[in-house]
Formats: structure tokens, C-alpha cells, sequence
């Protein structure tokens, strides 16, 4: 922008302050949308009142300093306490350095800010926590608006370069400022860090302390392990890259954007494959279902793009066509090879499988994270330089370079990719943390959060400041649109160990012979006001994820666990949804309203269930499960009646030790009567509630649909049943509800249960929408025309949203432009969407993760299982007693293959002379396999039935069962 | 990236101002001879010519004439220049018709009417650059202009802008920050008696806000009216002298 009206100093009166002040204008042009230029002049006021936030300072007016009068870091260039101001590149690429506990007392310049903000939108939100957070003394001054720190672009003068300048500038006016209040040499000064050598030469010439990151950082005398942190600079790329040209060069952004447009290049994601690192699959997405898939083949091709990438291709001619390779390829890091395997590929494609395929020519933006792996030491002794294998096996790997590798091996450690020049093989990376040992039980829990990216920092200041201030009761004010329900025998059932109870129920009878049922809710969204941090922070994780003995909170502790959680004999504030019934469960009438509540008690399922048969009980609460309990089973039959389906999937448990928190038994979990009286209750408090926020806003409802599966689906399961002479028919949820229930093989009583496992697999997934952006609301296996989640406000954020409009609908609270605005409701219920299938498959993860914990201090097992599926060259078995899935390979590398016949139709599989079917019963020895640690399995093989050359001999299981115990 | 950070942690905005601070003003009263009564006025980079004729006799439709009070007669326009797209219609389009309207009503509330029975007062506003709160302005330009013109009026009408970010009120908003998605609401107020004489917003808030927004509003329009108050004085001043002498 140019500045050309010059300023007027003025005295104005201000609504409560007289401040002098400078006025200037700012005028600049700008293109818009269209292609139009615009002029845009804004006004630009100069402040005297901004101070330099240095608790030193008497002039300044400031309340408090926020920065430190002793600002000692340990340097041995800076010897003298000092302030350090960086420069935009390195707040941009040296963040990981800055977020140190070590580094503080630090000036952040608006002008850094602004154009942090403008490059990184990840990078801007660690700087701005990192400004939040109290002991880390970073301050922000606002030079743009100081009148002596703001400076004009000159003519001719890049932007960068006045950005440049401005901070230079303001540097100068901090060593001057300072200057002033240094009662001796060494007092206080401010050191400037740039690695521009341009910038650090002008800074020089005007008399400023100014040291480039790298020689700061390396200064340090108590840190040294800083210096692992540093993101490499260009200089040192340069060293560590060969002369020779490895990759074409991208193109610029403006020449793909021109390509895009002529349709010469397409855009789309980079997807690279789990099983081969030459090869790669780029998603485009096209005019509704209308996407393609583009092959990319061969490291020129791939040409440095990594997994997520938003990429330009260009397709290949179409004779240069190839079909997607079949091979597991390893990167073993030995470059040589890659090309002959290459070759030998193209002569075995056949026409028919040839897809389009095209190259990488340019990337349009890069979308890496930090990623969890491990080191590879070089075996060089001496050497800094390290390749990082990261878990994810579609990440390549990254060279870093560290001198504490030796502690670092065998450590699950976190690198951030720097950039990849085109002369080098890996991209170079920086180590960011070491997450601890791997193997470790902490360690692996990070690991698989960081992956599935499940936000579980803890809480910044930022969102804690809007809990409620302790302690806390409640006020009139909060009473005024509530009902008090405070007399009511209210009491919740959960399973045990549970602190954050969302749920609570009553049942009463009515005078008029008909009995009043409440299903009452925590009323999170008292707490969790719309728009403040707590609710971006709870909007964006979306969901509490539970682990195996760890939950991942998705709102702070102080509610999920107490204010909100509806314990027993406390005050609580909760929305209630209060039906009027008769004895057949038919709804007469249905009331919500917000409420005040105080639950009579908390029980588990199995203490409810002990009340409920306890004749010799008659209180008020077990009165009032039993009602409960009664009506549930008439509102499960008439559900089932209607088709709903009752699918089953193993889960288990692990008892686990109190003190090491090691697993030390599995079982499977056990269904009571009373889990699905709480969840028939929670059902029908849903689906009531579904149809009020959608008949009040038809729009804008958050509701959640469960589509009917499309019928090759059920192919499997089909040919599965006529295996054993069932017929199972799945036109439509009840007749497969039905054709299920009477699936019966004599002999066979774990048949039915088989049977449910794979229908369940058939199902598609259940997702949250926006009623306003589809037509399609049925709940396919709840056999609901509607439905929504209300019940669990403290672990789901759908439900919290929920509440509100609930709340809303009754006049119980006010709406805020977001809440109808049906388009941003959408782009919630993705991110939704996205973090419960995140947090589902964290929680697999972590079940597998324990599995394989308890399966080490057993040693080997034997055990019987059940065929699931029957693939080409492998079987998987399902282990009923740990509810357990494994695949048994039957052509591993190191064995001689035997003769495998594969009929689709069955589908079986013939071994040798052994035919293999769905539902055969087999024995199974289990071993965990850690020869890679990174990637630790189950593995099974085989026992019974005994085929020659396949099978093993039974492994000599107790004598080692017991060593390993003794050995704990 | 994102749009503007309207409100920076600092407690800064876009120009530098904080939150509750107003631009700039700077006002002349008697610019034109010819009309009853005139004034010139500048918020910040929104720069305003209001005129004033009247009262006089009602002209044209003499049904219109009102028996026990003068008819208020207004009308806005903008100056085809005064945004940064030239401006094909100056004047009659719908939003003009509207801004005309809502001006007619806080003068009404605020013009001794009663005093002039059959008659009419015109009120003409002109938008020389716009960059944000050009109801305010005009409202605070006729203002003056009405006082040129010896008009008796209860109160200065002052008027003023306010927006919501981030919890925060935040006065007198410019064009940059109108246009950010903010919403924002438009008071006219008799500072003195403290009544409001038209409250205008078309955004949602949530409804908790509102009382802090009118809030902040209030305090805002009685900022403006102590400078138009000292505008007024100043212009009296040199009125007399020129006339003393």
C-alpha cells in the first residue's frame, strides 16, 4: 500500500479518552473477485499510548510489565539480560525453537503477527497460545500503531522489504527506549533475529544486536538439545543435497493455475499407497459424484509430493498408461534399484488394466503435520544425519538431523517435514519431541492419538477462562426458566466408574392411573455459551474419545466430570424431556423443559439390576426402576416389532491392574436387562426430540441418518447363510431382523451370533446432517423415521447443539445467527462426522494396542475360533473368547506355497486337500509378533485341522505361560 | 486465510483505534448562503453535506399539510463518486428511499414540529465519501444543519454506529469493518433526556448482547454530541464577533 496523505496532528475527543494522535490514510488497490481493481483507502490512526510492556520501564503507563527486568537465557553471545525479537521467518519456521519453556521474555511485532497470520494459519495459533501463556513473557507490540515505529512504503520498495524495515525500526526504538532506564553497560537490551542476511546486514549498519536463529540457538550454554529443533535453513539444505537434480522442478503457482483453467492440468489430493512407495493415486474431485483417481508411478513422477498434498497433474500420453502394480514395495532407502523394478512392471501390464496415470507437476499446497515414527541411526558413529521412518507407512521418510541419536533410538519421537529440495532424495525434517520409549504403554496411547489426529493437548488458558468460577451454585437467575424437579426420585445407571453421568431417569405414577416417565440430560450448553473459546474448543473435538483406562475429555474436567455430571445427592442443572404414558408404553403426552434436578442415586447396571430382582426392596427408586424397566421391555418389542435391528459385535474389556495399568484379563462384555432399559429410554428420548427441533426448524435440525445399504453389500453375508442351508432375506431392515432371529444351525449355538457379526459389517456408517441439505432422514437400523443425538452433551458436541435448539424451540433460550445458518451447521456435522469415525478408530486402535500387551505376558495360546471370512491366499479367524480377529496367510514369504484354490461362489478356499469355508471351526496358536516394533502384530496360525506342510504342531503353551508370569 | 482480525488481543482495531474510541470529527456549520441552514461534517473518512430550507409553506401536494405541526421533507443521496466503485444511481433506489425514511423519523422525533403548523421543512443529505456509518453521519450533519438554520429542536440528535466482536462493542465502524460481518446497530439519541430517537439494526445478535450494545451506543452518541456541542459553540463564536463588530 502507499501512503500519500499526510498527517494532521490533532487533539480529538474520544468517547472516554484525549489521546494525541497522528491521522493518516492508507491507500492501496486490490483486486477483487471479478478481476477488478478497486482503491481502498482506510484510515490509519498513530498512537502515543502504546507501551513496551517491559516491567523496567517507568515511563511507560503500563499496569503491569509483562516482561521480565532480569530476562537471563544463558547465551554465550548474550551475556547481558536481553529481549529477542524474531523476524517473520523465523517465528514461521522456527516455532517448535520459540515454543520452548526455555525461550521467554520475547517481543512479537504486530507486523510479524499479521503477516504470520496471514502465511500460517497453524503456526499463528501456537504463536497466539504461546502469547497467552503466562510464564512464557511474550508480548505483543503494536508498532504499526506507535506513532514513532510506523513507517511508510517507499517507492519502489517491496512490501517484504518495509515489513522488514518496520521491524528493524522498531527494534531501533526498543534499544533506544530501553537504553534510558540501563543504569550500567550490561543493562537491559534487545537482540533482533532474522536469518536474512540482507535484513541482518542493514540491522547492523543502524547499531543493532542482531544474530541469526541458528547462532543464538547454538549459544545457549544450558540447552544444547535446542539445537535438534531447528528447522534447516536453506544454507544447510544446501550442504546436505547432492549436486545432481533428483526431481523436475514444481511449477509456479500462477503457471498451474493457468493450467487448471485450460484444463491441461487437474487438481486434486495426493493419496500415496500403504504398500508401495513408487506408487500413488491422486483423487480429483469433479462436478458431484463425477471423481476420478489418477495413478501417479515412479519417483520422477511422484516428484516430492507427499500424502494429502493438494497437487497439479498432468496426465500421461495414453500409451504410457499403466495398470497399478500388485507388489509390496518397502522404501529400504537403497535408490538404485528403484528403476529396474520399474521396467520389469510395464512388460506385465495387460491392456484392460491400464488407468490413466499422469505426473506431479506442481503442488498447490502441502498439508504436512508433525508425524510420530522413528529414528533409523546412521551407521555412520559419528554422523548427524539420520533418516526418520514415520508409523504411517504412506509418510516417506525424512532426514533430520540430531546429535542425541543415540538416545533417540528406540524412542518414539515426532519430526516436522522443513521442505524437500528437488536434488534430495528424503525431504529434510527437524526433530520436534521424543514421545517417550516405544513399546510403552504411554508412548503407543500418544501415537495412536497424534495419528488419528485426536485433539488431547490439555486445555489452553484461553478456554478454561470461561468455566464457571468455583464455587458454584446455583443462582436465582438460572432458576427463572427453569422447573424445579429437585423432589422427583431421580437416580442414574451407568456402567461402573463412570464420572461423567449425562443421563438420569425417573418413573411415577400419576393420579389419573397413568405414569409420568423423565429422561433428564446435563445441561451442557448452560455452561458452553455459543461463539466463546470453550465452544470452538469442544466444537472442534467434537467428541470425547475413550481409550482403553483413558478418556480423552471433550470439554474441561471441572464439567465433565463435575458440574455437569449428574451425581447422586448434588444440585444439577439438566434438560429434561417428561412424557406422559400408560401402561403399554404409548406416549400420551411430551413435555422438555430445562430443569433443576437432585439424582436420589447413582448406581451401576448390575446394582440397578440387583434392585430391580430384590423382591424384598420396595423404595422409591427401585419402585421406579422397576416401572422403568417394565416399560422398556414393551418399548423394545414394539421397536423390534418395527424392524429395528439387533446386531451384534464383540466387544471386550481388559481388567487391568491397578497400579501398572497393564491389562491382565480380557472378557468380553456382558449385556444386562438394565443396559437396555437406560438405552430404550435414551432412544425414545431422541427421537422425541428429533421431531421437535425438526418441525420447529425444518431447516437447520441436526439430525443424525443411518442409510439403508446398498444390496451387493449384503452379498457376503448371503452367500455366508446358504453355506448352511439359511435363507436370509434383506429387502428390507425387518424382514432381515426377522430372517435373523430365526437363523438357527443345530449343534452350532455360536451360529446366530456369526450370523449378526456379519451383518453388522454390511452396514454403513450412521452420520449427522443438516436437515435443510438432505431429504433422506431414516434410521435404518433403529428403524426410525428420525433421529438425533440428545443424551450425551458432555462427550458428543452433536448433542450439545442439539440443546440448544431444543432450547430454543421452547423459548428457553436465545438463537445466534450460526445456529440457523444451515450451510455452517453443514461444515460442522462434517468435522462431526470426521472426528467419531477418528475417535472409532483410535478406540480399535487402542483396543488392538492392549490386545497386543496382554497377548506379550501371556506368551503363546492356544485357541478355538471361528472362520469370518475366506480370502484368496488367507483365512481370518475371529477368537469368540477374546473377541479377537486374525488372518491366517497360508503363502508367507519363507515357506514353500501350497496348492491354493479359491472358488468366489462359495467363497472356500482348498489347501492342499483341505477345503475351507465360512463358519468352519478351527484351533489357533497366538503369538505376538514384534520383529517390527513399529508395526507390532497378532499373528495366528494354524493347528487344526492338520494339513501336512500348512499347519503347525501344537506349541507347548503352559510352561511358558507361567515363566513369563513368574518373570512380573 | 480468514478475513480481518477486526479486534486484535491487544485491543486494537483495523485503524489503530480501540474499542470504544470514535474517528475523527471535524465539522463547519454555514457552508452555503443560500439555504436556510447548512452544515458540513467528517467522520473519519465518511464525509457529509447536509442543507436545510424551511420552514416555508407547503409545496406541491397540499394534501400532505399537517394542521397542528410542520411536515418534515428528506432526502439522502450519495455523490457518484463516493465509493470506490462509481455509483450509477445517486439517488431514488431503494436503499436511498429507505436511509430518506429513517432520517424523516428521527427528525420528527426531534424537531420542534408543533411550532410550525402547515408548514414543511426540507432536509437534504448528501454522501460525499462513504467508508462506514453513513446514517450517523448524516444524522450528525442535518443536525447542525437544522441548529444553522434556527430551527428549535429538543436535543441534539446524535447518531452513531456500533458493532460486536469477540464480546466487545465497538463504536463508530468504518467500511472495513461494516463490511467484515460484524453486526452492527444504528442509534439516534437525545443525549441529554437520554431517549432514543431511532434504533436500527438488521444483523442477528444474540439477544443477550443487546443491552450492552445499546449500551456502548449511548455512550458513543453522547461522545459525538459533546464535539458537535463544541462545533456549535465555536461557529457561534466567530458569528458574533463578525457581527459585534
Amino acid at each position: 500500500y502507499k501512503i500519500n496523505d499526510i498527517a494532521i496532528r490533532d487533539t480529538l475527543t474520544l468517547a472516554c479518552t484525549l489521546i494525541v494522535i497522528m491521522l493518516k490514510s492508507k491507500t492501496f488497490v486490490k483486486k477483487t473477485r471479478s478481476g477488478k481493481v478497486m482503491k481502498i483507502v482506510r484510515e490509519h490512526y498513530l498512537r502515543d499510548d502504546i507501551w513496551c510492556g517491559s516491567e523496567v520501564c517507568s515511563e511507560c503507563k503500563q499496569e503491569s510489565g509483562v516482561l521480565q527486568k532480569d530476562a537471563c537465557i544463558e547465551s554465550n553471545l548474550c551475556s547481558y539480560p536481553h529481549y529477542l525479537i524474531p523476524d517473520t521467518n523465523v517465528v514461521l519456521h522456527q516455532i517448535d525453537v520459540l515454543e520452548d519453556p526455555v525461550i521467554r521474555n520475547v517481543i512479537i511485532l504486530q507486523t510479524v503477527l499479521q503477516e504470520v497470520r496471514h502465511r500460517s494459519a497453524p503456526v499463528y495459533k501456537r504463536l497466539k497460545d504461546m502469547l497467552h501463556e503466562k510464564e512464557k513473557h511474550f508480548y505483543t507490540f503494536t508498532n504499526e500503531h506507535h506513532r514513532e515505529t510506523f513507517i511508510e512504503r517507499e517507492p519502489g520498495e517491496s512490501a517484504n522489504d518495509r515489513n522488514d524495515r518496520a521491524i528493524r525500526v522498531a527494534a531501533k526504538w526498543y534499544s533506544q527506549h530501553l537504553k534510558t532506564f540501563a543504569s550500567h553497560e550490561d543493562g537491559l537490551k534487545v537482540v533482533l533475529l532474522t536469518n536474512d542476511q540482507g535484513n541482518k546486514q542493514k540491522a547492523e549498519e543502524s547499531g543493532l544486536l542482531v544474530y541469526k536463529c541458528e547462532e543464538y540457538v547454538k549459544s545457549l550454554i544450558a540447552n544444547p538439545e535446542l539445537v535438534d529443533r531447528l528447522a534447516l535453513s536453506d544454507d544447510d539444505k544446501n550442504e546436505i543435497t547432492s549436486a545432481k537434480l533428483l526431481f523436475p522442478e514444481h511449477l509456479p503457482l500462477s503457471r498451474i493455475q493457468a493450467g487448471i483453467k485450460s484444463g491441461c492440468f487437474l487438481q486434486g489430493t495426493f493419496r500415496a499407497s500403504r504398500d508401495n512407495y513408487l506408487e500413488a493415486t491422486v483423487f480429483v474431485q469433479g462436478e458431484g459424484e463425477d471423481s476420478t483417481e489418477v495413478l501417479i508411478q515412479g519417483l520422477q513422477n511422484l516428484n516430492r509430493a507427499v500424502h494429502q498434498d493438494v497437487v497439479a497433474v498432468q496426465l500421461l500420453p495414453r500409451n504410457e498408461w499403466v495398470a497399478p502394480t500388485s507388489v509390496v514395495l518397502q522404501d529400504e532407502g537403497i535408490a538404485k534399484d528403484d528403476d529396474d523394478n520399474e521396467e520389469e512392471e510395464e512388460k506385465a501390464v495387460t491392456e484392460a488394466a491400464r488407468r490413466s496415470t499422469g505426473k506431479i507437476v506442481g503442488i498447490i499446497k502441502r498439508n504436512w503435520r508433525p508425524f510420530c515414527g522413528m529414528l533409523n541411526v546412521s551407521q555412520i558413529k559419528e554422523s548427524t544425519r539420520h533418516l526418520f521412518t514415520p508409523a504411517d507407512r504412506r509418510i516417506p521418510r525424512i532426514r533430520i538431523e540430531t546429535r542425541q541419536a543415540s538416545t533417540l533410538a528406540g524412542q518414539r519421537i515426532i519430526v516436522a517435514i522443513d521442505g524437500w529440495p528437488k536434488g534430495s532424495r528424503y525431504p529434510n525434517g527437524h526433530f520436534v519431541r521424543s514421545l517417550g520409549g516405544a513399546g510403552e504403554k504411554e508412548t503407543e496411547e500418544e501415537v495412536l492419538l497424534l495419528e488419528h489426529d485426536v485433539p488431547h493437548q490439555a486445555f489452553s488458558q484461553a478456554v478454561l477462562s470461561f468455566l464457571p468460577k468455583m464455587p458454584w451454585a446455583i443462582t436465582p437467575e438460572d432458576m427463572v426458566m427453569r422447573e424445579d424437579l429437585r423432589q422427583l426420585t431421580v437416580c442414574s445407571v451407568d456402567p461402573p466408574g463412570c464420572t461423567d453421568i449425562d443421563d438420569a431417569l425417573h418413573c411415577r405414577d400419576l393420579e389419573n392411573g397413568n405414569l409420568e416417565v423423565g429422561v433428564h440430560i446435563a445441561d451442557v450448553s448452560h455452561f458452553i455459551r455459543p461463539g466463546n473459546a470453550l465452544d470452538k474448543e469442544a466444537a472442534s473435538r467434537g467428541t470425547t474419545v475413550y481409550l482403553c483406562g483413558k478418556r480423552i475429555d471433550m470439554v474441561p474436567a471441572l464439567l465433565s466430570s463435575d458440574l455437569c455430571s449428574l451425581r447422586s445427592n448434588v444440585e444439577r442443572l439438566a434438560f429434561s424431556c417428561i412424557w406422559e404414558m400408560n401402561h403399554d408404553a404409548e406416549i400420551l403426552k411430551t413435555r422438555f423443559t430445562k430443569s433443576v434436578i437432585n439424582s436420589k442415586a447413582s448406581l451401576t447396571y448390575a446394582e440397578a439390576q440387583m434392585r430391580i430382582d430384590d423382591t424384598a426392596k420396595n423404595d422409591d427408586i427401585t419402585k421406579s426402576l422397576r416401572g422403568l424397566n417394565k416399560l422398556a421391555k414393551i418399548l423394545k418389542q414394539k421397536r423390534i416389532e418395527k424392524g429395528a435391528l439387533t446386531l451384534s459385535s464383540i466387544e471386550v474389556r481388559f481388567h487391568m491392574d491397578s497400579e501398572t495399568h497393564d491389562p491382565i484379563d480380557l472378557q468380553t462384555k456382558e449385556l444386562m436387562e438394565t443396559n437396555s432399559m437406560v438405552e430404550e429410554f435414551m432412544l425414545l428420548a431422541n427421537i422425541s426430540v428429533a421431531q421437535k427441533i425438526y418441525d420447529e426448524f425444518s431447516e437447520c435440525a441436526l439430525l443424525r441418518k443411518h442409510p439403508a445399504p446398498p444390496p451387493s453389500n449384503y452379498d457376503i453375508l448371503l452367500k455366508a447363510a446358504k453355506s448352511k442351508d439359511v435363507e436370509i432375506y434383506t429387502d428390507s431392515a425387518k424382514a432381515l431382523a426377522d430372517s435373523l432371529d430365526v437363523a438357527k444351525v443345530d449343534g452350532f449355538p455360536y451360529f446366530n451370533t456369526l450370523l449378526r457379526i456379519l451383518a453388522t459389517r454390511c452396514m454403513m456408517q450412521a452420520v449427522y446432517f443438516c436437515s435443510g441439505m438432505d431429504s433422506d432422514f431414516h434410521h435404518y437400523g433403529l428403524a426410525s423415521p428420525i433421529y438425533t443425538h440428545f443424551t450425551s452433551p458432555i462427550r458428543r458436541y452433536a448433542d450439545i447443539i442439539v440443546h440448544r435448539l431444543l432450547a430454543v424451540a421452547i423459548g428457553a433460550d436465545s438463537t445466534y445467527p450460526e445456529l440457523m445458518d444451515k450451510h455452517k451447521q453443514s461444515a460442522l456435522c462434517n468435522n462431526l462426522n470426521y472426528r467419531h469415525k477418528m475417535a472409532q478408530y483410535a478406540q480399535r486402535a487402542s483396543v488392538a494396542f492392549h490386545t497386543q500387551l496382554f497377548f506379550k505376558s501371556r506368551g503363546i495360546l492356544n485357541e478355538d475360533g471361528y472362520i469370518l471370512f475366506v480370502k484368496k491366499n488367507a483365512i481370518i479367524v475371529l477368537i469368540p473368547k477374546f473377541g479377537l480377529e486374525g488372518t491366517v496367510f497360508f503363502d508367507t514369504k519363507d515357506k514353500t506355497i501350497p496348492k491354493l484354490v479359491f472358488d468366489e461362489e462359495g467363497p472356500t478356499l482348498n489347501v492342499e486337500q483341505h477345503t475351507f469355508r465360512i463358519f468352519d471351526k478351527v484351533k489357533v496358536t497366538i503369538r505376538l509378533d514384534d520383529s517390527n516394533i513399529q508395526h507390532q502384530k497378532i499373528r495366528m496360525a494354524l493347528i487344526n485341522p492338520v494339513i501336512p506342510g500348512v499347519s503347525v504342531p501344537v506349541p507347548d503353551v503352559e510352561p511358558q505361560a507361567k515363566k513369563q508370569k513368574l518373570d512380573h | 486465510m480468514a478475513g480481518l482480525e477486526l479486534l486484535s488481543d491487544q485491543g486494537y482495531r483495523l485503524d489503530g483505534r480501540k474499542a470504544t474510541e470514535l474517528r475523527k470529527v471535524q465539522a463547519r456549520m454555514g457552508v452555503f448562503a443560500q439555504a436556510d441552514g447548512s452544515a458540513y461534517l467528517e467522520q473519519g473518512n465518511t464525509k457529509a453535506l447536509a442543507v436545510v430550507y424551511g420552514p416555508h409553506e407547503m409545496r406541491g401536494s397540499r394534501s400532505r399539510t399537517l394542521h397542528d405541526r410542520a411536515v418534515i421533507n428528506c432526502q439522502y443521496s450519495m455523490a457518484t463518486f463516493s465509493t470506490a466503485e462509481r455509483k450509477r444511481r445517486p439517488h431514488g433506489d431503494r436503499k436511498s428511499t429507505e436511509m430518506s425514511l429513517h432520517l424523516k423519523q428521527t427528525f420528527e422525533a426531534a424537531v420542534m414540529t408543533q411550532l410550525y403548523p402547515r408548514s414543511q421543512i426540507d432536509i437534504y443529505v448528501k454522501i460525499l465519501q462513504s467508508d462506514g456509518g453513513n446514517y450517523s453521519v448524516c444524522v450528525n450533519a442535518a443536525t447542525l444543519a437544522v441548529i444553522d438554520a434556527g430551527i428549535p429542536m429538543r436535543d441534539y440528535v446524535c447518531a452513531c454506529t456500533v458493532g460486536f466482536v469477540d464480546e466487545t462493542p465497538l463504536a463508530d465502524l468504518c467500511y472495513a469493518e461494516e463490511s467484515g460481518g460484524v453486526s452492527s446497530l444504528a442509534l439516534a439519541l437525545l443525549p441529554r433526556g437520554g431517549q432514543i430517537a431511532l434504533l436500527q439494526m438488521d444483523a442477528r445478535l444474540h439477544q443477550d448482547h443487546l443491552e450492552t450494545l445499546i449500551e456502548a451506543a449511548m455512550t458513543a452518541c453522547k461522545g459525538v454530541s459533546k464535539v458537535l456541542d463544541d462545533v456549535v459553540r465555536q461557529h457561534l463564536q466567530e458569528v458574533s464577533m463578525l457581527t459585534g463588530e
